[in-house]
């Protein structure tokens, strides 16, 4: 793959490709961006026009908006170190050679497969429900009150929600690096002396550092956009209390009509997951490179 | 200090008898070599030594202490794996310090020994490079190196030279010996190549399947072989084995005579060159034997027999005879 013509032909094979991705991330971006500038209401269609930065202008003055933006990043925050310990301590668990490996593998992947709406309701009615759910039996059972997770504990609950659907994901992932790691490294480590949580800081983790990377990077961008699991649970409350940036777009787009703000919304979005994935590469980047 | 015994030594691993029961006396200083045909279990009993095995029945005893149900850690030994398992995230003076560092030894006492031990093995210029950026001599003498700054009761080596080239091997194994003798610390040496044994060890043990067939100083087992086993398996090439009449005539079962007992020339036997490798050296023959078989033939020098010519031969050193167990008469 180095002589002028085969460059040549790999870069016009690769280009059709390249081109479609381009269209298909600048359309919506120009889309958005243009109506971010724009008066568009679908309550009052007929009134239309260029409003300048109003709309963004708008978000900015929400007494929602720092608190959306604060959720976002707890949620991200909260659901990455949550997943990466419990998946490098599980991962580390199912790694043993134990009767049923296979199947137990296949039970702690399973969470991912389930839809992310689903997810949230078998939590929320199944675990969380004050009068149905698991953990208000186990409460009375206990002699206390349940809890009323959604109510009290909203962003919490949805951190919960959201940490048992990617968990099996960030587990996968640590697993694979787990098993690349050769056992006569942990076997010269525990001749050199190191017990067990020294071979875990010294030679577990940097082993799998470039794994716990990509999981970050990955969780990142998905967990930025979550939307669903609010949506079917707190639905953004009480109040505003769980309230997220994608949330808040969508109650603009969605509950008050207001396309231009929504899209002035999303423009601040894209902005927000490109700060995050600046410090985010800067920090973490040369994990990725050997 | 470093000796090592063990006494009824079993290991299995489900149903399978890897090492049916094993007694062995490793004296301290001694440089013992494991050698055996691949599979044989040389890996398993030395990790039975090192502790990353449990023992199915029998005891070890290092320096006249029970270390059976002792934790690698606690046993005082250091090994070399086959694959250096080095840790590829840590510089070589990390490397080298660290099963210092895991004793919580002194910062300044780590630095002097990762020193002393880098000049010996050539390594200090490479201090603060990964393992990744090294060749893999230089990977064998990090792998050294972490051994040798603990001061072990004694060294494990597994086949440590088999991930390199020829010419390597050959300079390794001096420089290996050489450490021996300045260290004068217990060495077990493990390999399948008889050349490595022989030319190391003060003490090889042959192993055959998990049993012991001959324990002896090189020599010993290159003159004296217990059984047709060690016979074939010293020496290379390989002794020539005669059965039938040929054998008979020694009141044997068995006769064994070395490619390099045999002379070309005047003699009993007669035969057709098959093969001929011509070293300088030496010279290889492959020779088809009326009423006898093929014979290797080592003679030293050139010896101008080519494919196809009808040569004789003469046996010309010691003639070894088995009985019809393989026991040496
Ligand atoms: N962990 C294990 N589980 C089952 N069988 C094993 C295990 N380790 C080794 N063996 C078996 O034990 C025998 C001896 O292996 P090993 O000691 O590695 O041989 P060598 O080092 O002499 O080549 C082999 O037949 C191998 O298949
Ligand atoms: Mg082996």
């Amino acid at each position: 793959m180095s002589t002028h013509s085969s460059r040549l032909a790999a870069r016009l094979m690769v280009a059709p490709s390249v081109a479609l991705l381009l269209v298909w991330m600048i359309v919506p971006l120009a889309m958005t961006l243009y109506y971010s500038f724009r008066l568009y209401r679908l309550i009052s269609p007929d009134r239309t026009g260029w409003t300048g930065f109003t709309n963004y202008v708008w978000f900015f003055q929400s007494p929602d908006f720092w608190l959306a933006m604060g959720n976002t990043l707890v949620l991200v925050g909260g659901v990455l170190v949550i997943t990466v310990t419990l998946g490098i301590l599980i991962a580390l668990l199912i790694d043993q050679p134990i009767k049923g490996q296979g199947v137990l593998r296949i039970l702690v992947i399973a969470p991912f497969f389930v839809m992310p709406p689903v997810a949230a309701s078998i939590l929320e009615n199944l675990f969380m429900h004050p009068q149905n759910g698991l953990f208000a039996a186990v409460s009375m059972a206990l002699g206390y009150e349940p809890i009323l997770f959604l109510q009290d504990y909203p962003m919490s609950s949805v951190i919960g929600i959201v940490s048992w659907e990617w968990l099996p994901f960030a587990t996968l992932i640590l697993l694979t690096s787990l098993q690349s790691l050769s056992s006569e490294q942990l076997e010269a480590a525990e001749m050199d002396g190191a017990g067990a949580f020294s071979r875990l800081r010294y030679i577990i983790l940097p082993h799998m550092t470039r794994a716990i990377t990509v999981v970050i990077l990955i969780q990142t961008i998905f967990l930025l956009g979550i939307f669903g699991e609010i949506f079917t649970t707190t639905q953004g409350g009480p109040g505003s209390a769980s309230t997220t940036l994608p949330y808040m777009i969508f109650k603009q787009a969605i509950a008050a009509k207001d396309i231009g703000r929504a899209a002035a919304g999303g423009i601040i979005a894209v902005i927000l997951a490109n700060i995050v994935a600046y410090f985010l590469m800067r920090g973490l980047g040369r994990n990725l490179d050997n | 200090m470093g000796k090592i015994e063990l006494t009824k030594v079993r290991k299995s691993f489900g149903e399978v008898d890897v090492i049916p029961g094993i007694d062995l006396i490793i004296e301290d200083g001694e440089f013992v070599v494991f050698v055996g045909p691949s599979g044989c279990g040389k890996s398993t009993l030395l990790r039975l030594i090192a502790g990353l095995e449990d023992t199915t029945s029998g005891t070890i005893e290092i320096d006249g202490k029970d270390a059976t149900n002792l934790p690698p850690a606690k046993r005082g030994l250091a090994m070399v794996f086959q694959s250096y398992a080095l840790y590829p995230h840590m510089t070589v003076r990390k490397n080298i310090a660290f099963p210092l560092k895991m004793a919580g030894m002194d910062q300044a006492e780590q630095d002097k020994r990762v020193e002393r031990a880098a000049k010996v093995l050539n390594l200090s210029n490479y201090l603060d490079r990964r393992p990744g950026q090294l060749s893999g001599g230089q990977r064998q003498r990090v792998a050294i190196g972490r051994a040798i700054v603990r001061e072990p009761a004694a060294f494990l080596f597994d086949e440590p030279l088999s991930n390199l080239d020829a010419a390597l091997r050959v300079g390794m194994r001096q420089e290996i010996s050489e450490l021996h003798q300045s260290l004068k610390t217990t060495m077990i040496y493990v390999t399948h190549d008889q050349v490595e044994a022989m030319t190391m060890a003060d003490k090889i043990v042959v192993l055959n399947a998990g049993r012991i067939e001959q324990v002896g100083a090189p020599l010993e087992l290159y003159n004296f072989p217990r059984n047709l086993f060690v016979a074939g398996f010293i020496g290379s090439p390989r002794m020539n084995f005669i059965e039938g009449a040929e054998a008979a005539k020694h009141n044997a079962q068995t006769i064994g005579i070395r490619p390099e007992h045999i002379a070309v020339g005047d003699g009993p036997w007669e035969g057709v060159v098959g093969l001929s490798e011509h070293l300088g050296s030496d010279s290889f023959l492959k020779v088809a034997v009326d009423g006898i078989g093929t014979l290797t033939v080592r003679a030293p020098g050139e010896v101008h027999a080519h494919h196809g010519d009808r040569i004789r031969l003469a046996p010309a050193g010691k003639i070894h005879r088995f009985d019809a167990n393989g026991l040496a008469l």
